[in-house]
């Protein structure tokens, strides 16, 4: 839960950070700029740099806020915070982090529903397929949504288009995919 | 046969409370040669120093050992003292029995023991030291200044002024450097050229200062007190002693379109040209790489028009020889051109301008006269954003460090604004203020408070021409990271500030230390600002780091007194603890065998070739040789020879090896 | 002339005319495109989002079937998966221990030596060299080139074009005949993956694109990446409510356009499934 460096150690999320994805959290001055290029900051509760501020403070508190927090699921990692921060911090690879450890511990915000539940779809369909099946994907979609009437008038328009395929595409590999996700679902206590 | 005198000091308690120095003091009093042997309270003191002198000349002494604290705090005083008894001063040594024994060490038998340790290998030393005689360098009193901005020419009246000559060497056409771009300066709004042009003018007619402008350091060679300096003076194409600086040739010249570097690319200048009406000297030359004439062989106006006949255009360059011995370096700095950041558009939308550009406009002589306006279209803009660290505190794109006066130039930049736009809108986007000089934080509230410039903690990610507006995203750290976006006239970028073009090179050729981003390096961070590690070598200005005016004119100053301090003397005097190559009689005349890896070895460039001839000037022999002046007793050499030819004096091998040897043996 | 071809979930479905028009231009130009056999999704923002092996794994599978099949070379036209592949054969080349980790969840080898092209370095490197005179209907239009998020950052890992204000599709609308126009969102996020979950914000950001693009004169948005097309074109009736009103530029594929001044047959470029019609 630690993360040496030359004369400290970093504790608590930061250190973690560190460890796994290589992002110093000591590194940003707040400069603002990420915050300011965010296509989605407007719609988050706390903008990236605000996040790395509360990153800084070591409090525990501000740690939970940060795991329970919208941003995190709502940032499209777009990578333009990347590209345009002058210390280099990689934001993009600490939200996957941050994602991946709210859904572990069961904090994910209750506001992200619907976006983890499309990503958790997708994967449902890939993982029993091989291959994305839209029309599976939305099923699942709306049973763990509820919202049914979802692109109810956009299906006969694609289909009219020759854009849905009603049925899905079975690889051959598919036991190899699914062996991928269960090896997975094994370490993660099984998020997906 | 020797006759050394042991004195150990007790420094007070500083010693004796840890060290038993009557028991140093009686063994030494046991060893071999050692004809005097105390131990005294404070040897430093007058009535200390004073049985040193009366042992010296009533035993006689041949050597004087000082066991006491660091000689770095007190061998220049025991040396003189043993000077003033007649015993030449480098038979003196100190035995560190403070700061390497009785500061560093619990009291017991073990610290006594070293300390006897330590007093028995100086005495051994001692018995091998040679008298040494300081060494005289000629010193020509003249000084090569070289950068005609405010440091340079604050260096150059100065030195003058202490009764020196000064040859002041400019690359442009004229002095005056960037603060004759400036409009105001902080934190007076004094008018920059206002207060610069009087100095421009005193160098100029200053009877102990030669001015060369449009001229370059080509080579430098020798050394502190001695430099030969080869000058390469442009040609300017105009005959200087018959030109009136009349103006009629800049006027008639037909070739008007080319950008001025004075108005950082923002006005016209001609072929022939004076960068700017209060040039000094006020006398154009001809930019051969514009000028019709030098590309089609045609044109030639201003030679018909001149009334005095000073156009020459088959002049050629000039190398000017001089001798001096002392430089100062006083080259300014530049501006980072902010084109590495393609999010804020800098050199695609004209009215996104770098600082230097707006203290263009601002300025009553410059392209608009003083007026604010767009460079795209001539209108007033009535919502001004200045962005701070354009450039600087920027690893990913920039540079890291801090250029230390854009925070006080926004807040300058921006008052101005308001000023002369009345109803104008500013925003700064800042991360920190930096503003610790002696009224600069007022000034800067002054800027929020009185003249009502809106600041924004918060940096702008992009910015994007629309409909004629430059959108600026920014955002407000202060509010929770909460976007701002301004549509705005105009865009200042607070560039950083960076080294000036061919810093490298001249470095080189001057043999001085630079730093990674090629500013010169001080000697010491703190306490040598203004000197550097080749003698006779000095700094000015922010050609060593970026800074601001009265920065630069306080080390100016500070480097002239260095200067003077050199020139106050007819010859320097250096400590004679310096290299030098073994000489013997014939037919060997030296061990050395010429093979001149000590050259190589030497970081200073102190070592030379000897020739050694007969009566018929035939060489004998060629031998590498320790040029005292520039010697810094490094050791370096001594270490590289494979003959033991060469060695430090005061350190020699043998001095050395006796020491390391008592320490070895049982006494 | 053979190349392998990766062509991802949304272009055998929702954006089956991208297969369509590159398959039409490749054919047209003499290269054979063979798809890798039994390809699995690359996971796209869903396994990056959630599972970090996960998102690495799947990836890397592709890539190993890809190698086992003799490929030297694999065109992605997908922006999205072009990212994922390339970003894992980064990480797996810089952290090597991963390798292991990777090889034992897929039981497939992966030695990395396939090379990943997107669509406009395949364009690039195989096709505009021999455009010289075959250009029989160039496309003059005024075109805004949206190339989004995913084929330009991270720079230091993909290496393509510039991050800010590129360049390569601009010049390769100029070769079609097209006049592209200098805009401000060519790099701007439409939205992504957002597209189901959470459409109004897809109906802002790329409304703001949209524009912009029309303000500024273009008369059609040319895309490489399926996702983006999309959104700017299945989703125009969340743009039109955004922005309030009706915006009715057509949104092609670079391979589309390329194809139109080819001569291709429209159909054979699949212009006809778009739902912003395209009267250009």
């Amino acid at each position: 839960m630690s993360a040496e460096t030359h004369h400290s150690v970093i504790s608590g999320l930061a250190g973690e950070i560190l460890e796994h994805t290589g992002v110093k959290a000591s590194h940003c001055y707040q400069c603002g700029k990420c915050s300011a290029g965010c296509p989605l900051s407007e719609e988050m509760e706390y903008p990236p740099s605000y996040i790395m501020r509360m990153l800084q403070t070591d409090d525990p508190v501000m740690e939970e806020k940060i795991l329970r927090s919208f941003t995190i699921w709502v940032c499209l990692t777009c990578e333009m915070c990347y590209s345009r921060c002058p210390m280099s911090i990689d934001i993009p690879k600490m939200m996957d982090y941050l994602r991946e450890k709210s859904l572990k511990e069961g904090k994910a915000n209750p506001r992200a529903k619907h976006i983890i539940a499309f990503h958790k779809s997708f994967l449902d369909s890939i993982r029993t397929t091989g291959r994305l099946y839209e029309i599976g994907l939305l099923v699942d979609y709306k049973a763990r949504t509820f919202k049914v009437m979802q692109d109810m008038i956009l299906a006969p328009k694609m289909l009219v288009r020759g854009k849905l395929n009603i049925f899905p595409e079975l690889i051959k590999g598919r036991a190899g995919v699914s062996s991928i996700f269960s090896r997975s679902n094994k370490k993660n206590k099984k998020i997906i | 046969m020797s006759k050394i005198g042991v004195f150990v000091c007790h420094c007070g308690e500083n010693i004796s409370a840890t060290v038993d120095c009557a028991k140093v003091a009686e063994t030494a009093a046991g060893y071999d040669g050692v004809v005097y042997s105390i131990d005294y309270k404070y040897m430093c003191s007058d009535p200390g120093q004073s049985l040193i002198k009366s042992a010296i000349v009533e035993k006689g002494l041949t050597g004087v050992v000082v066991a006491s604290c660091s000689p770095r705090m007190h061998e220049p005083t025991f040396r003189k003292a043993c000077a003033e008894a007649g015993l030449n001063p480098y038979m003196c040594e100190m035995a560190n029995l403070r700061e390497h024994c009785s500061w560093v060490h619990e009291k017991g038998d073990a610290t006594t023991q070293k300390a006897i340790d330590l007093v028995r290998i100086l005495v051994e030393k001692v018995k091998k030291n040679h008298s040494l005689n300081s060494i005289k360098v000629p010193v020509t009193k003249t000084a090569l200044v070289i950068g005609g901005g405010i440091a340079g020419i604050q260096a150059s009246l100065d030195i003058a002024n202490s009764g020196h000559k000064v040859i002041l060497i400019e690359r442009d056409p004229s002095i005056g450097g960037h603060m004759s771009q400036l409009s105001e300066t902080f934190p007076t709004l004094d008018c920059s050229q206002c207060i610069l042009t009087p100095r421009m003018v005193e160098v100029a007619q200053h009877p102990n200062i030669t001015l060369y402008t449009y001229a370059e350091l080509e080579s430098l060679e020798g050394f502190i007190g001695n430099f030969k300096a080869k000058i390469r003076r442009k040609s300017k194409s105009i005959d200087e002693k018959l030109c009136t600086g009349c103006g009629q040739c800049t006027t008639k010249c037909p070739v008007k379109k080319i950008p001025s570097e004075f108005n950082e690319g923002l006005g016209k200048r001609t072929a022939i040209y004076v960068p700017f009406p209060q040039a000094v000297p006020n006398k154009p030359v001809i930019d051969r790489i514009n000028c019709t004439y030098y590309i089609k062989g045609k044109c030639k106006v201003c030679e018909i028009v001149c009334p005095t006949k000073a156009i020459r255009f088959d002049q050629e360059d000039t190398i000017v020889e001089v001798e001096v011995g002392a430089i100062v370096l006083a080259t300014g700095f530049a501006v980072k051109q902010p084109d590495f950041f393609p999010e804020y558009g800098y050199g695609k939308f004209p009215d996104v301008i770098t600082g230097l550009q707006f203290e263009r406009l601002a300025s009553a002589s410059g392209p608009t006269l003083g007026e604010i306006r767009r460079p795209s279209d001539g209108k007033i803009p009535e919502k001004i954003v200045f962005l701070a660290c354009a450039g600087s505190r920027d690893p990913a794109k920039g540079i890291p460090y801090c250029s230390k006066i854009c925070c006080m130039y926004i807040a300058k930049h921006a008052m101005l604004y308001q000023h002369k736009v009345h109803g104008g809108k500013s925003y700064v986007f800042y991360m920190d203020i930096r503003a610790g000089g002696k009224m600069y934080e007022e000034f800067v509230r002054r800027a929020i408070e009185d003249d009502g410039v809106n600041y924004i903690r918060g940096r702008v990610s992009r910015i994007y021409e629309k409909n004629g507006k430059l959108i600026v995203k920014g955002a407000d750290t202060l509010l929770g990271a909460m976007p701002v976006d301004i549509e705005a006239d105009m865009v200042v970028l607070a560039t950083a500030g960076i080294a000036n073009e061919g810093s490298e090179e001249l470095a080189q050729k001057l043999h001085t230390s630079y730093d990674s981003y090629h500013f010169f390096s001080e000697a010491h961070p703190k306490l040598k600002p203004v000197e550097t590690n080749t003698a006779g070598i000095f700094l000015a200005g922010a050609c060593q780091s970026p800074k601001d005016i009265p920065e630069s004119v306080a080390m100016a100053s500070g480097a002239a007194v260095k200067v003077a301090c050199l020139f106050s003397q007819d010859e320097l005097t250096r400590e004679p603890l310096i290299a030098m190559v073994n000489r013997q009689a014939a037919p060997v005349y030296s061990s050395c065998v010429g093979c001149f890896l000590c050259v190589s070895a030497c970081p200073y460039q102190a070592i030379e070739r000897e020739e050694i001839k007969n009566r018929n000037g035939e060489v004998i022999k060629t031998i590498a040789k320790v040029n005292p002046g520039l010697c810094q007793g490094c050791g370096t050499c001594v270490a590289f020879c494979r003959t033991k030819s060469i060695d430090i004096q005061g350190y020699t091998h043998e001095e050395m090896y006796s020491e390391v040897m008592a320490l070895l043996n049982d006494y | 002339m053979t190349l392998g071809l990766y062509p991802g979930c949304s272009l055998k479905g929702s954006s089956r005319e991208y297969t369509e028009s590159v398959l039409a231009v490749a054919q047209a130009c003499g290269i054979e495109l063979v798809e890798i056999e039994d390809w699995n999704c690359c996971g796209a923002t869903a396994a990056h989002n959630l599972n970090k092996e996960l998102s690495l794994a799947l990836p890397a599978r592709i890539l190993s079937l890809a190698e086992k099949q003799g490929m030297n070379e694999i065109v992605v036209p997908c922006a999205a998966c072009y990212s994922r592949l390339t970003v894992t054969k980064y990480e797996i080349a810089e952290h090597p221990e991963l390798n292991e980790t990777i090889t034992k969840a897929n039981g497939l080898e992966y030695t990395g030596s396939v090379g990943i092209l997107n669509i406009i370095q395949m364009l690039d490197k195989y096709v505009t060299p021999n455009l010289e005179g075959r250009i029989i209907k160039p496309f003059e239009h005024k075109v805004a080139c949206y190339y989004g998020c995913l084929l330009v950052r991270p720079h230091e890992i993909l290496k393509f074009d510039r991050e800010e204000d590129p360049q390569s599709m601009d010049e390769l609308m100029l070769k079609a005949g097209a006049t592209p126009i200098d805009w401000a969102f060519k790099t701007e996020c439409c939205g992504a993956g957002l597209s189901v979950s959470r459409t109004s914000s897809v109906g802002r950001l790329s409304g703001e694109i949209l524009k912009d693009a029309a303000d500024r004169g273009a008369e059609a948005i040319i895309v490489a990446c399926p996702m983006c097309q999309s959104n700017l074109d299945m989703r125009r009736e969340a743009i039109n409510s955004y922005l309030g009103e009706k915006i009715d530029i057509p949104v092609l594929y670079a391979t589309q356009v390329l194809g139109l001044a080819l001569g291709l047959e429209r159909k054979a470029l699949g212009l006809q499934r778009h739902f912003v019609p395209v009267n250009i």
